[in-house]
């Protein structure tokens, strides 16, 4: 599989970029305006809210009480929910992008969820911390214990992480349940997209976190 | 649901001690309340479901704050089964305060110097709006059983028609809990224009086969009550106090969890060591429902309790949509905010889940929050900050984007 090409953040405003992290900005400059979207795990609505501003009609899906309560204070609409259990209830095509930031690994079923995702919407963003990254494999190599990084601070006998993936194993996945991969971008340890032209070892090794825009591929 | 529900003040009283209501005791708040009366002649009829014209009507109810110059602020209340229109002021019958001042007053999510607030008795009730203790104008005599059947749409109908006469056009929301919130959902349904905003509570969009048979069993025992007289007490000035509380007793426990029964009595003894081997009030628990039945007598008609169990239970908004629970919603532009409470068992969190899921289908811009508490179905009305903080964030945002003024202090 091919690389497909990176989207630079034009199209935001100096505050924009100040205000909201970087791999928000890259999602929402993946959708396009005037488009229904769903964010699925939307924490306290920052994605939302962004999308919104840039005339996106925005739906939430949140596991926290207190998430959901910022997000109404947000003038967002935001349902308490779990990824695993209650996008079955979505209906087909219900919207343009659904989005899953940084909620992948998770989920008690990711296969199933990524199914989901490009059942209720037509095109699927996923973000997700990269396992390859090789803080990640150093820390397990020579220090022979589970890697904590700024980014997944957890022990790993208090996580909500219980499927971790590298970008490696999620580039398979896609292409196991027949999924086409529209955009790929690997984050540096800053936020910065790292160069297009890299091998996909490089955006492996290099990458903290991976971004896809997905969409159906012909199998489905 | 509503009305009385203090559970610390557990006055024990046993059911004996009831005083019997004189007729023009009661008839006074039935047919001349100390509410604002809205008068629908015979060129307005209430066009009920049952295929009658109700008229004339009359429609009790409350206002709290000023309408604002667009009458953009107006917020109408919708009181459940047991429920009345004082909301925030003191009870003419009981002297108890408001039945929802936790959410409505100074500094509350819905404080009326924001907000223009009204909330009227529903048709068929017993406090000043026309249900079956009313004189039937035709006869001179209480209506009773003579009274028409109602249904929850039948209730907005009339306060959509109370609405009307109050020259207000759009309501910036409605909100209501348990059988308020049937209402508050039948509102967006019937009148989605009319609606900005919804705060459905500890509801759902249709009775369960469950809430039917409690509802049945406290209709039995009101008419097993021998002063029942198929509902003709109200010619010969006696009511059937003894099986409208028995009714009371068993809805009070749904209303209620295990756990909020077992944190409150436990299986401790009321004013007493030892039991009596009698038949006596020997738990608190006893006691309490007793007083629970015995006040709720004082200040309910027995015929409108019938009623008004019965319009619950032919609630059903699907139904009206062929089964179609999303068809019901489909291009509504209110803003939804649907809350549930973990241990509400009889509107649980799977029915407002339901309603959800239709509003999602139907593309509804819609929150939802379940709030974790021990305190079951009655939670709406108790002291419950979560669910404050919920509706708070939903009703300021709602009004941002209404364009009404920042509430006093923020």
């Amino acid at each position: 599989m091919s690389l497909q090409g990176v989207l630079p953040l034009n199209g935001f405003s100096g505050g924009e970029v100040l205000a909201y992290r970087p791999d928000h900005l890259l999602v929402a400059g993946m959708v396009e305006r005037g488009s229904k979207v769903l964010d699925i795990g939307c924490g306290d609505g920052d994605l939302l809210q962004l999308l919104e501003s840039r005339g996106i009609d925005g739906r939430g899906i949140e596991l926290s009480r207190e998430g959901v309560n910022h997000c109404v204070a947000k003038g967002l609409a935001v349902v308490q929910g779990d990824a695993d259990t209650d996008l079955v209830d979505y209906p087909d095509d219900a919207f343009d992008y659904v989005i899953l930031s940084q909620t992948l690994q998770a989920t008690r079923r990711p296969k199933a969820v990524l199914e989901n995702l490009l059942r209720i919407g037509r095109r699927a963003i996923v973000t997700f911390p990269n396992f390859g990254f090789w803080r990640l494999r150093l820390q397990l190599l020579v220090g022979g214990h589970m890697p904590r990084t700024d980014n997944l601070p957890f022990t790993w006998y208090d996580t909500p992480n219980i499927h971790f993936c590298t970008i490696k194993d999620f580039v398979q996945l896609c292409d196991e349940i027949g999924v086409k991969m529209e955009r790929a971008v690997a984050l540096d340890s800053y936020g910065r997209p790292l160069r297009v032209a890299m091998p996909w070892w490089f955006w492996n090794m290099f990458g903290e976190q991976g971004v896809f825009l997905l969409s159906r591929g012909e199998r489905r | 649901m509503a009305g009385v529900r203090d559970m610390t003040g557990l006055t024990p009283k046993s059911t004996s001690s009831l005083r019997t209501i004189a007729p023009e005791e009661r008839s006074h708040e039935v047919d001349h309340p100390s509410s604002l009366v809205a008068q629908f002649g015979a060129d307005k009829p209430l066009k009920l479901d049952c295929g009658v014209d109700l008229s004339p009507f009359q429609i009790a109810y409350q206002t709290y704050g000023e309408l604002n110059a667009d009458k953009s602020n107006a917020v109408l209340i919708c009181h459940a089964l047991t429920g009345d229109q004082h909301v925030a002021n003191r009870h003419p019958v009981t002297g108890k305060p408001g039945w929802w001042e936790t959410l409505v007053g100074k500094g509350r999510p819905l404080d009326p110097s924001r907000y223009f607030i009204v909330c009227s008795n529903v048709i068929g009730g017993c406090m000043g709006s026309t249900g079956p203790a009313s004189l039937n104008p035709a006869t001179g005599k209480v209506w009773g059983l003579d009274f028409p059947i109602i249904t929850i749409p039948d209730m907005v109908r009339a306060q959509a028609m109370l609405i009307d006469h109050l020259g207000i056009d759009t309501l910036f929301a409605v909100v209501g809990g348990s059988m308020g919130g049937m209402q508050a959902l039948q509102w967006t349904v019937a009148y989605p224009q009319r609606v900005f905003a919804t705060l459905a509570i500890a509801c759902a969009t249709r009775h369960s086969a469950q809430n039917i048979a409690f509802h049945e069993l406290g209709r039995q025992a009101v008419m097993a009550d021998p002063d029942w007289d198929h509902g003709r007490y109200g010619d010969k000035g006696v009511h059937p106090h003894r099986g409208l509380a028995v009714a009371r007793m068993a809805a009070h426990i749904t209303y209620l969890s295990d756990a909020a029964l077992h944190r409150k009595f436990g299986r401790r003894m009321q004013d007493r060591e030892l039991p009596t081997f009698s038949f006596d009030a020997d738990f608190q628990v006893e006691s309490y429902l007793r007083y629970q039945g015995s006040s709720f007598v004082e200040r309910f008609d027995a015929n409108s309790y019938l009623y008004l169990t019965r319009a619950m239970d032919y609630f059903d908004i699907a139904a009206d949509h062929d089964g179609v629970l999303a068809a019901a919603f489909r291009g509504i532009k209110t803003r939804f905010c649907v809350v549930s409470f973990t241990s509400d068992w009889l509107f649980p969190t799977s029915e407002s889940r339901a309603l959800v899921h239709a509003l999602n289908a139907s593309s509804a811009r819609v929150s939802f929050a379940e709030i974790e508490t021990d305190k079951g179905h009655d939670a709406f009305l108790l002291d419950v900050p979560e669910f404050f903080d919920i509706a708070s964030a939903f009703l300021d945002s709602a009004g941002k984007a209404r364009g009404l003024k920042v509430a006093n202090g923020g």
